[in-house]
């Protein structure tokens, strides 16, 4: 053909289709969903010190194994409450005049996503310890240490925060080590990472890809009808307290002959999981797990009477009813 | 996902094929067996019959089958046109002629064309372009194996610039950047000109261009491992100052060919150079894409994204090589292609198809639902140029198998092709809804990117490059390294992605049941052991290739001690004059 032999028609034609299905593709899509997009009222901008965080993830490609988005399916019901939207990232910008816009939705989850992970794992030294050897606190861990956002001084200055952390790890290291302040505002970050409510009355896109809710009878306690509470102790409890329940000494207390696990004072109990506690000077400050994974009655049951009969443990369990009693209370309370 | 369904699971489906397959074969054979008896016995009744016939033959009979025996053994004697006379090659037509001295460990390859008419200038420039690129390979892939390492012993080092969020993009773009994107253009500074059958416009040009995307790529990684990133979509790491280096390397290149094009002595142009040059426009139309600024808030970003990461490997990875395939495999095969116009149709389905397919990358995620199905039917229509492309290639390979044997080059070349079709056609199927519910965020996608950029694009460039280099240079490499090469890596890149593809088939599964995160890292540590250790076979074979082209590249000459009639004669004479003017 005539019309292929002349270069210029040739390479025209073939640049102006890409051209004009890349305009449909990619850059209407992505004009109309920027213009039509605002960030969800209940938002909360990044403080400064989590921009600076950001920084810091985005710096050491944190991305690479982290994602940051809640697909619509219902596998992902465990990274946050409901699925993401686009108004989700309406408000993330260019971060400066080097470097693009950074909405970190990522595409590999070598490690957890991170969507939600200011709810479900708020604590400042759990997440400090972390950075600094993930393996001190989940063994099983092939995330990176990040001990240059350490440094080992002698003396802990006012305002400075000390990572305590077990001697496995501390191999060659005289003096304390104290976060710099990267590790810190990395940390505010993470923290800062949690879905934002939507507007009253909007309901949340629903999950896709339904899996069939069928609750485990756990034998150990013989009552039936109540989820899998070693798994949901794995979840929810074992980064701190290690799935042998012996914590971690100067940080994570042992629950494994724990005076609170075997005592008979289930309302204290219920309150920490529920509320936090921060009562000993010598461990680390407990967040509200229970209500920021929204743990249900029976959920949490699952969880008491796991702690209640493992490691060696061998108090009296506890039914669903009366945990409801005392959580409705809590909520009571905190309603006032 | 009840388990009552649990033969619709495509899984269980494989498993069972495979139980089948042996069963199959088993009752085939046995039925093949029966048969024999049962022909054994209806034959041996016959021949009692033609016994008994047997005894009552006439003589006559018997003098006619005599008679018919003797006509059926004539025979020649077998020197009717040769005569005695002792054989000689008088015309001088035998060559390569290849004697057993030793016992052979390796089979004989053949050897390179001779060398046709090239500039010595532009045979240098392509060199230096080569030269880079397998710095570049191995360079990204030292650091490739490190990461590898790294998922094995997270703790063997606590270095900033060596920590493994910075150094994943040195890699990955190291290879795209430094590595295929170099080897790809100098490959096409040979290309463009001999299709065209013209000179090249300007060999400065394209040293402009080679200096810029080694700055680019130098200056990339330095950023990268300093923590200075682009925000963090995959291949869009470097910095824009970074990545415009590359561009103007580029757009300096795409100017050079289109000149050359434009100054063609043949009326057509050859379909190699619809590719070559589609290839480079669309990397810059992508590039600015990808960088402009207006276009980048929210989750335009992510659309943005997905259309760049997709385009950058479909548009110029892998259109660029189809054009340099098209060159290559006939002018190796000693043939025309099988057929242009499937080659042409490819072409223009690969842009129709391709362009949709980017956001496959983010299906289920917050962008629109219906640009998310756009992208799944554009993966699907991807088969078309696939299967026109495989085809067009395999057809022109039929009845010249028997080449590939005898060529140390071919079976990168298959290789290339082979995984064209199955790479191509696995991500298809990554982008149907179902299988990213199992696959995506999984180490699958890695396996895959592996697959496609190492299975189809880096063995395409090692067979073009150890066709076009002796050529140039009149040196060869040693057959047995350019096996040892090609052995290690594919073992090695099927070590890495086998193991890689299974594991992460149990952990999207493990995720689906809602198990805690932390079992699915335990699960994958033997996949990622394996991948370490199939990562190494593959960076050995690059150290092998280096080598080989190091080999095929060196200035110093060898030694060569005079073999035939006419280099003998010729070193005598030489002698000869040496001892008269002593």
């Amino acid at each position: 053909m005539n019309f292929f032999d002349n270069h210029k028609k040739l390479f025209i034609t073939a640049l102006a289709s890409f051209v004009g299905l890349t305009v449909i593709v990619a850059i209407l899509p992505a004009m109309n969903n920027q213009k039509n997009n605002a960030p969800l009222p209940n938002a909360v901008p990044l403080s400064e010190e989590a921009f600076l965080g950001k920084q810091s993830f985005i710096a050491n490609g944190c991305v690479s194994c982290h994602t940051q988005q809640v697909r619509n399916v219902d596998m992902d019901k465990v990274w946050g409450s409901r699925p993401g939207i686009a108004a989700d990232y309406a408000g993330i910008t260019r971060t400066d005049f080097w470097r693009n816009t950074a909405t970190l939705m990522g595409t590999e989850r070598t490690g957890p996503d991170l969507t939600n992970v200011g709810t479900r794992q708020g604590s400042q030294a759990w997440n400090l310890l972390h950075l600094y050897q993930p393996r001190a606190v989940v063994e099983k861990s092939i995330m990176p240490a990040y001990p240059w956002l350490f440094e080992v001084k002698n003396e802990v200055e006012p305002g400075e925060v000390e990572v305590i952390v077990p001697d496995a790890f501390r191999k060659g290291v005289n003096g304390k080590i104290i976060a710099k302040k990267e590790a810190l505002y990395l940390v505010a970050y993470l923290q800062s990472l949690k879905q934002a409510a939507l507007p009253d009355g909007k309901a949340p896109a629903e999950f896709l890809y339904k899996k069939e809710q069928k609750p485990v009878a756990d034998g150990k306690n013989g009552s039936l009808n109540l989820p899998d509470g070693e798994m949901l102790y794995v979840k929810n409890c074992a980064s701190c307290h290690q799935a042998n329940g012996e914590g971690l000494k100067g940080a994570f207390p042992p629950l494994k002959g724990s005076p609170v696990v075997m005592s008979d004072d289930l309302e204290l109990y219920v309150k920490i999981i529920m509320l936090g506690y921060d009562a000993r000077e010598e461990f680390a400050v407990m967040n509200a797990v229970g209500t920021d994974n929204k743990l249900s009655p029976e959920e949490v049951t699952a969880i008491i009477n796991y702690e209640k009969t493992s490691w060696g443990n061998n108090a009296k369990t506890v039914t669903p009813e009366e945990v409801k009693k005392i959580m409705d209370f809590i909520k009571l309370t905190a309603e006032k | 996902m009840e388990p009552k369904n649990i033969f619709s699971e495509s899984g269980i489906i494989l498993t069972l094929i495979l139980i089948l397959i042996p069963v199959i074969i088993a009752s085939v054979i046995v039925i093949i067996r029966a048969y024999a008896t049962i022909k054994y016995y209806l034959k041996k009744k016959e021949l009692e019959k033609f016994n008994e016939s047997l005894a009552r033959l006439s003589p006559e009979e018997i003098k006619k089958l005599e008679k018919r025996k003797r006509e059926l053994e004539f025979a020649l004697s077998n020197n009717e046109l040769g005569g005695v006379a002792p054989p000689g090659d008088v015309k001088g037509l035998i060559h390569n002629v290849s004697e057993v001295g030793a016992i052979r460990f390796v089979a004989q390859k053949k050897k390179s064309q001779p060398r046709p008419h090239i500039e010595p200038d532009l045979t240098k420039l392509i060199l230096w372009y080569l030269g880079c690129a397998t710095f570049w390979l191995l360079f990204g892939t030292t650091i490739g194996e490190y990461l590898g390492i790294k998922f094995v012993a997270p703790d063997a080092d606590h270095f900033s610039w060596l920590s493994f969020g910075r150094l994943r993009p040195v890699h990955t773009n190291a290879v795209f950047w430094g590595w295929a994107s170099l080897a790809m253009l100098g490959l096409a500074y040979y290309v463009v000109p001999r299709v065209s059958n013209v000179p090249i416009a300007s060999i400065r040009t394209g040293y402009r261009s080679l200096v810029l995307i080694n700055v680019s790529v130098i200056a990339g990684s330095i950023c990268l491992m300093a923590g200075i990133n682009n925000g963090g979509g995959e291949y869009r790491e470097y910095i824009w100052p970074v990545m415009t280096l590359f561009g103007i390397g580029v757009f300096i290149s795409l100017r050079n060919f289109f000149k050359t094009i434009a100054r063609r002595t043949t009326k057509e142009i050859y379909v190699s150079n619809w590719y070559i040059i589609s290839a480079m426009m669309f990397l810059l139309v992508i590039a600015v894409v990808a960088y402009w600024p207006s276009l980048q808030t929210g989750l335009g970003e992510t659309i943005i994204q997905g259309y760049y990461m997709h385009q950058g490997v479909g548009m110029w990875f892998m259109l660029f090589n189809l054009g340099l395939m098209y060159y290559f495999l006939p002018q190796q095969l000693n043939k025309p292609i099988y057929s242009y116009s499937l080659g042409i149709l490819a072409f223009w389905a690969q842009i129709l198809f391709y362009t949709l397919i980017g956001t496959h990358h983010f299906i289920f995620s917050a962008i629109p639902w219906w640009l998310q199905t756009v992208a799944i039917v554009g993966s699907a229509g991807m088969i078309i140029p696939v299967v026109a492309g495989t085809t067009n290639f395999l057809m022109t390979f039929k009845g010249s198998w028997s080449k590939l044997s005898g060529s140390y080059t071919l079976p990168f070349y298959l290789i290339g092709i082979i995984f064209y079709f199955t790479g191509s056609l696995q991500g298809t199927a990554e982008a149907f809804r179902f299988t990213n519910l199992v696959w995506h965020f999984t180490d699958f996608t890695v396996a895959h990117s592996h697959l496609t950029m190492y299975g189809i694009i880096s063995f395409m460039l090692w067979g073009f490059i150890y066709t076009i280099v002796p050529r140039l240079t009149g040196k060869e490499p040693p057959q047995v390294a350019v096996g040892a090469h090609f052995w290690l890596a594919l073992i090695g890149l099927l070590f890495y992605t086998f193991p890689l593809m299974y594991g992460s088939t149990l952990r999207g599964l493990l995720w689906m049941e809602g198990k805690p995160f932390i079992e699915s890292v335990e699960l994958m540590a033997p996949y990622w052991l394996w991948r370490a250790i199939g990562g190494s076979l593959m960076w050995l074979s690059h150290i092998v290739f280096a080598y080989n082209l190091y080999v095929m590249i060196r200035k110093k000459k060898e030694i060569v001690i005079p073999t035939s009639a006419i280099d003998i004669l010729k070193a005598k004479e030489e002698l000869d004059k040496q001892t008269v003017t002593i």
